[in-house]
């Protein structure tokens, strides 16, 4: 559905002078905090009142300054789901669940209880008061109440930052089960790269209260490399592996990889490090590596003492990251072949 | 036992009404001044608040006195309260009056203070979940506020039990019609041989206290137990 944002506001001195167009339904918003990020939440949920511009969403006014629109935030049917979840603590889990949906009055889309307690496995803490429920369950619950709510779209206002790795890990597959079952429209808000690649398919960048540009997430990533951001992780999806050696064996555009993992038939996903990725000029002959992929250099990025190569296998990617010295040594340009070796122990499975 | 004549047990039973009466009367106006002194940003708030408050500062006598200026035959409201024939001077509405004035600060200073310990994110949420500013309040803030409901009304109805100044000014203290528990035993304490009947009331009264205490703390309990 597209959203058209164009507002200003001004808290103390602070400036927010955003402009977002998008057609995409599921888009993030990425930036460091006290950005503006959540203040274009506040303003598009409708509990924050822009000083000037319009909101248009699915074709629908939300607020036009010039014309007088205001539409509340009960009306906007725009759900939010924050960092804290934020649950009632006065109503059990399921009442906390049926909040939104018992307040529909018949606008927006009905979305069906159980399938919802299904997908977010919440039909064991239904009778739970929510002070009992863990931090990962509580997140759940408030994704659960924010969709029966039968929301036009959801925001997502960083709302993994409160959790750590394995727990997020385990999170990001029902969140992306659940925007994929019930096919609503979400905006992400997230400081952190590897969530935005994760979750969005477009991206919005904000600086100092601005929209500053708006990419792909995998360009992104690509871009932030050597800005602080940490080294360049490398995501791979892959399903249905077969075993062999007590390893599972994946198909990978034309090629096989050895991961040392359980995984059964689901898709999955891995993180490789680009560093742990070597790369040799010629055939090793004998390597320990249980992986050896063919490549063609693409790209070269510049890292400062680092160097970021963008490998092609194949019609898939890859980014490995040397030293540029060893990048210089071994003639590294762009259009030769290369061969990648990696370990079977250096993927790491995250959900 | 004390003895007890007839009309000790009325100003038990009418002190025990009126407390009722001025706590239940009370309740809907200081559920929404204590809201709109926590959620509004209305510029009058602080006017409203020493309003509020203003009876808690004044002595009940006074209260008493304005009372009857204003509900009096001759007073403000006296012709509207005619031609509505409601008489309310020296009847014990007039007691009720005088406690839910007297009373309503601390009704609304209770509420108000659990009120503004509610997370206000918890409110936004209800709004985008597609709660109304009043369904919101009732809701959310309302079941929230419960245990400081709880602790204005007992607190409320006790000092309806003890209301005295303003009491005797407006409805007076006729036995068996307008006179309440602190009349009663103000009267005894007053005339000679009464001593024993004035402590047999203080007994009472101080049996009252207790339980309205101990219930108050039960209901909190219970009440903190489920949120």
């Amino acid at each position: 559905m597209r959203l058209e944002l164009r507002v200003r506001k001004s808290l103390g001195a602070f400036r927010l002078d955003a402009v977002l167009e998008t057609d995409d339904d599921r888009v993030g918003l990425f930036g460091p905090s006290a950005c503006g990020k959540s203040t274009i939440v506040g303003v598009l949920a409708g509990l924050i009142p822009p000083d000037e511009g319009r909101i248009a969403f699915g074709g629908e006014t939300l607020f036009d300054r010039h014309a007088g629109i205001d539409v509340p935030p009960e009306r906007r049917r725009i759900a939010v789901v924050s960092q804290r979840p934020h649950l009632f603590p006065h109503l059990d889990v399921k009442r906390n669940l049926l909040y939104g949906k018992h307040r529909r009055r018949g606008e927006g889309r009905s979305i069906p209880f159980d399938p919802v307690v299904e997908v977010l496995e919440l039909g064991s803490l239904l009778d739970r008061r929510v002070h009992r429920l863990s931090g990962g369950e509580r997140q759940r619950v408030a994704l659960g109440r924010a969709l029966l709510s039968g929301p036009r779209m959801i925001l997502l206002d960083e709302p993994l930052s409160g959790l750590d790795d394995p727990l997020k890990y385990r999170i990001i597959p029902y969140l992306r089960n659940t925007f994929e079952t019930f096919e609503v429209p979400f905006l992400f808000i997230s400081h952190s790269v590897m969530e935005m690649r994760l979750l969005s398919r477009r991206v919005f960048t904000m600086e100092n209260g601005r929209i500053v540009e708006e990419t792909e997430p995998e360009d992104l990533a690509v871009r932030r490399m050597g800005t602080g951001g940490g080294p360049y992780t490398n995501l791979l999806r892959l399903s249905c592996p077969r075993r062999r050696d007590g390893l599972a064996i994946y198909r990978w555009g034309d090629a096989e990889l050895a991961i040392a993992s359980d995984a059964g038939p689901r898709e999955k996903v891995f993180e490789l490090p680009s560093g742990s990725i070597i790369l040799m000029r010629g055939h090793p002959g004998a390597v320990s590596a249980r992986n050896l992929l063919p490549c063609r250099v693409e790209r070269l990025h510049d890292l400062g003492s680092r160097a970021g190569i963008e490998l092609s296998c194949g019609k898939e990617r890859l980014i490995a990251e040397v030293m540029r010295e060893t990048a210089r040594e071994l003639e590294i340009l762009p259009g030769i072949s290369i061969y990648a070796a990696i370990k079977a122990s250096a993927f790491r499975e995250m959900f | 036992m004390f003895p007890f004549a007839p009309a000790d047990l009325d100003a038990v039973l009418l002190s025990l009404k009126v407390g009722a009466a001025a706590t239940l009367l009370s309740l809907p106006a200081g559920l929404a001044a204590a809201g709109t002194l926590v959620f509004s940003r209305f510029r009058g708030n602080t006017v409203l608040d020493v309003f509020v408050n203003l009876p808690l500062a004044l002595p009940p006598v006074v209260v008493g006195y304005l009372l009857l200026l204003l509900m009096g035959d001759r007073g403000l409201l006296g012709p509207v309260l005619r031609a509505a024939g409601i008489r309310l001077v020296f009847t014990w509405k007039a007691a009720v009056a005088a406690s839910m004035v007297v009373g309503f600060p601390l009704l609304v200073r209770a509420i108000r203070i659990s009120m503004e310990t509610i997370d206000r994110e918890l409110i936004r949420v209800s709004r985008t979940l597609g709660a109304t500013r009043v369904d919101a309040f009732f809701s959310v803030v309302l079941p929230l506020s419960f245990r400081g409901i709880l602790a204005g009304s007992s607190l409320m109805f006790a000092r309806s039990l003890g209301e005295f100044g303003a009491t005797v000014l407006v409805a007076g203290n006729i036995p068996g019609v307008t006179q309440t528990l602190p009349l009663a035993i103000y009267d005894y304490a007053s005339a000679p041989g009464g001593e024993s009947a004035a402590a047999g009331l203080c007994a009472v009264s101080v049996v009252i206290s207790v339980a309205v205490l101990f219930l108050h703390e039960g209901l909190a309990r219970r009440s903190a137990g489920e949120v």
